[in-house]
């Protein structure tokens, strides 16, 4: 598990890469709080472009990202999800609650 | 009643995080030989990727004991999986299943359940506090061969 990060104006793009799943996410999730305060971001990219597998703590991260944007009213954006990280979001109902592109 | 099994596998490996990428893969190599479509190989990683992440994170808080993977292949193309542990067991299966229910914290999105049903067809779960659990997903899968018919 990789995460790629870019900033620029108080936008910030996080690209994953890998497997995220628990042994994964662990690191994931410390990376993103790290890289959010950091940037204070207005908004934030979740690139899923290169995951290979996600279960659901891929959801967790997801969620908590949200949950960071919400409380520095900004926005998140999770993009470019491969069918399979997809299928864990909709059987979830993820869909609902984040901004999907 | 215990189905016969066409043919089977047995994995025994202490729950470390880093097993959970090896059970899940393990499953998906043996589900092959069943000429599953790529959407159910995907499913069949998921589900145990959930699965053996509970007993991981749930079954053995504080200390590294044994999970128990089983692989079947049963008659009608049924693929079976039991995922046992003999960690701290589940107070309340009925509760642990409902979505968003978690005492994992934020590391956890309390959905693992709720992916496993929706992802496999049937999802059977016994605990008992203080012996373990055994999780036993099954799944029947439509071979290619059929499936291209």
């Amino acid at each position: 598990m990789e995460i790629r990060s870019k900033s620029a104006d108080r936008n910030l793009l996080l690209e994953l890469c890998g497997e995220l799943d628990h042994h994964g996410a662990r690191s994931a999730l410390r990376e993103l709080e790290m890289a959010l305060d950091a940037a204070l971001p207005r908004k934030l990219v979740l690139d899923l472009e290169n995951i290979t597998f996600m279960d659901s703590s891929g959801i967790a991260l997801i969620l908590r990202a949200q949950q960071r944007m919400q409380l520095l009213d900004g926005s998140l954006l999770v993009r470019n999800i491969p069918p399979q990280a997809r299928r864990v979001l909709d059987a979830a109902g993820v869909s609902r609650l984040v901004t999907i592109k | 009643m215990k189905t016969k099994a066409v043919n089977e596998v047995t994995l025994e490996f202490p729950s470390q995080s880093r097993n959970e990428s090896f059970a899940r893969s393990a499953a998906a190599c043996f589900a092959a030989q069943m000429d599953p479509t790529l959407n159910e190989l995907e499913d069949i990683k998921t589900a145990v990727s959930e699965a053996v992440t509970n007993a991981i994170v749930h079954a053995y808080p504080d200390s590294i004991g044994k999970v128990r993977l089983k692989i079947r292949a049963c008659p009608g193309n049924v693929l079976e999986l039991i995922i046992k542990d003999h960690g701290r067991g589940i107070p309340d299966v009925d509760k642990a299943r409902q979505p968003m229910y978690t005492t994992g914290g934020q590391e956890r999105s309390g959905m693992g359940f709720t992916i496993m049903e929706s992802f496999m067809d049937k999802v059977l779960v016994r605990s008992t506090v203080g012996r373990g659990t055994t999780v036993i997903l099954k799944k029947k899968l439509a071979s290619r061969v059929q499936a291209s018919k």
